[in-house]
């Protein structure tokens, strides 16, 4: 049987459509996955993200060690309430997940991995994790709450209180709080303000409620997908897996090179890939006519095919097909996709397509 | 779920509907379960006018946030007709599927006996009920 998470009841009580992902019963909307997208745009919509796989390590200093080998990232960059997004490699440098490493001071490290990934990830961790001496727990114990929109913190004012609010507003992006048994990171995947809250599995529905009480709309996972395409953000399993490196994903950015002594797992495999020239990028298209691109098309530059579309969708703000598409390096900003036998102008743009509700490409 | 199923219109098990009218020419379009499956309808690719087609040959394409799906002519004949309203509006299928969110009209000769009535499409849709994935088939995200 499908997982459900603690707020699978609301969902259902709302008329969600539901869908298995990764094992999971999750809402894929709740009657209009476009009117939930502009609504994350324009005012604020609220997620069930329970599903992602919640991992604490308890003990700062061996995690800390564990940490700088296993990601690409560098967490001695973090401090005490900063928050940092990377990747988990394997020797090749291929991407076994992305995640986001919470540093939460004396009381260790938070990972929040991806839902589907969750048994392999594991797996990969577990040993290595042993052999740096850090003991680690998963917390199913909690739930996943995002609010994202432009309201999200004028709405959650009648929630969390007043006080709150103005801390999460002083809070820099990629920041977490901790307060009243709530963790409150400054986070998202939407490209919109807004926050992602954790309460012990036991509160999920009383907050959930509380947040739908404050006009908040609940949002499907189906809007959080268009969403974060248009925010120009990877989706694991799509846009990079297991056989790409981070420097063909768009994510050299999540790579920490300095210091050039700090060994992690994938760097050799990386800096060979950089030393002989990155092969292939993961850029922004848009589509110059009517239609939708999708995942798996290919794209060409006249009669060669230079790549494929690895996310595509109809994006609700522009209005307008869109898609992340992994390419030759160098290639022309105009070049076509294959759609059903046609090939359909498509023009190569800067990512991301748009933030906080602003329209980034022409 | 429910949804609304005309006594009045012919149905395939593809999700197609066929309105038969009087000068030999029937309207065709996709069922109020089949939009609700697909969701929020956003580009439809509709055949050109005088091109024939073979009964279940794929002809149009509806595409929602998600996913693309074929629709399949109900019956052999040539397309004399086509919604130009949806090249703008899409959601006009989502809205109205029996009316305005028709999607073409077809010259036949052909006779309606491979076709279903709504009792034998309520069947089919009540059994869709229960396997969603048969046609919405979103491709799933994290």
């Amino acid at each position: 049987m499908a997982k459900r998470t603690p707020l699978y009841a609301r969902h259902a009580a709302l008329g969600a459509k539901l869908v298995d992902f990764g094992g999971w019963d999750m809402p894929l909307h709740y009657g209009s996955q476009l009117q939930e997208h502009h609504q994350v745009r324009r005012a604020a919509g609220l997620f069930d993200v329970s599903h992602m796989t919640v991992v604490d390590f308890a003990d700062p200093a061996p995690t800390c060690a564990l940490l700088r080998y296993l990601l690409a990232n560098d967490v001695a960059r973090l401090y005490p309430g900063k928050a940092l997004y990377t990747s988990l490699l394997n020797d090749a440098g291929g991407v076994i997940d992305d995640l986001i490493v919470y540093d939460r001071g004396e009381q260790g490290y938070r990972l929040v991995l991806n839902a589907a990934t969750r048994d392999k990830d594991l797996a990969w961790i577990a040993p290595i994790a042993e052999r740096f001496g850090a003991g680690w727990r998963q917390r199913d114990d909690l739930a996943m709450l995002a609010v994202q929109g432009p309201e999200a913190f004028t709405w959650l004012e009648a929630v969390l209180g007043t006080a709150t609010v103005a801390a999460l507003r002083a809070l820099k992006p990629f920041h977490a709080l901790e307060t009243d048994g709530l963790f409150i990171a400054r986070t998202g995947y939407t490209g919109e303000d807004g926050v992602e809250i954790l309460p012990p599995a036991t509160q999920a529905s009383a907050l959930w409620d509380r947040i739908l009480a404050a006009g908040v709309a609940p949002c499907g996972l189906g809007a959080r997908d268009t969403l974060r395409l248009e925010a120009g953000m990877n989706l694991y399993g799509s846009d990079m897996d297991e056989t790409t490196t981070p420097l063909v994903s768009g994510l050299g950015w999540t790579v920490a090179w300095e210091p050039a002594d700090r060994e992690f797992i994938g760097r050799a495999a990386l800096e060979r890939q950089r030393a002989a020239g990155v092969p292939q990028v993961l850029i922004g298209l848009v589509l110059e006519e009517r239609g939708v691109l999708r995942s798996h098309q290919h794209v060409y530059d006249g009669d060669r095919e230079i790549g494929q579309i690895t996310s595509g969708a109809f994006s609700p703000t522009l209005n307008r097909g869109i898609a992340l598409a992994r390419v030759e390096a160098g290639s022309g900003e105009r070049c076509q996709v294959d759609i059903r036998g046609k090939r359909l102008p498509v023009r190569m743009v800067k990512l991301p397509f748009v933030r906080q509700g602003r329209v980034l490409v022409e | 779920m429910s949804s609304n199923i005309p006594s009045d219109l012919h149905y395939t098990e593809s999700h197609e509907w066929v309105r038969v009218h009087d000068d030999g020419t029937v309207t065709v379009g996709i069922t109020d379960h089949a939009q609700h499956l697909l969701g929020d309808l956003v580009f439809v690719e509709i055949p050109e006018v005088g091109r024939a087609v073979d009964a279940a040959e794929a002809c149009a394409v509806v595409e929602s946030v998600k996913a693309a799906s074929d629709i399949y002519s109900p019956l052999e004949g040539v397309i004399v007709e086509i919604n130009e309203a949806l090249a703008d509006s899409p959601e006009l299928i989502n809205e109205d599927p029996y009316g305005e969110g028709w999607i073409f009209r077809l010259k036949t000769t052909a006779a309606l006996d491979g076709l279903l009535d709504a009792v034998a499409y309520e069947a089919i849709a009540a059994a869709d009920d229960e396997d969603e994935a048969s046609l919405a088939n979103p491709k799933l995200i994290d």
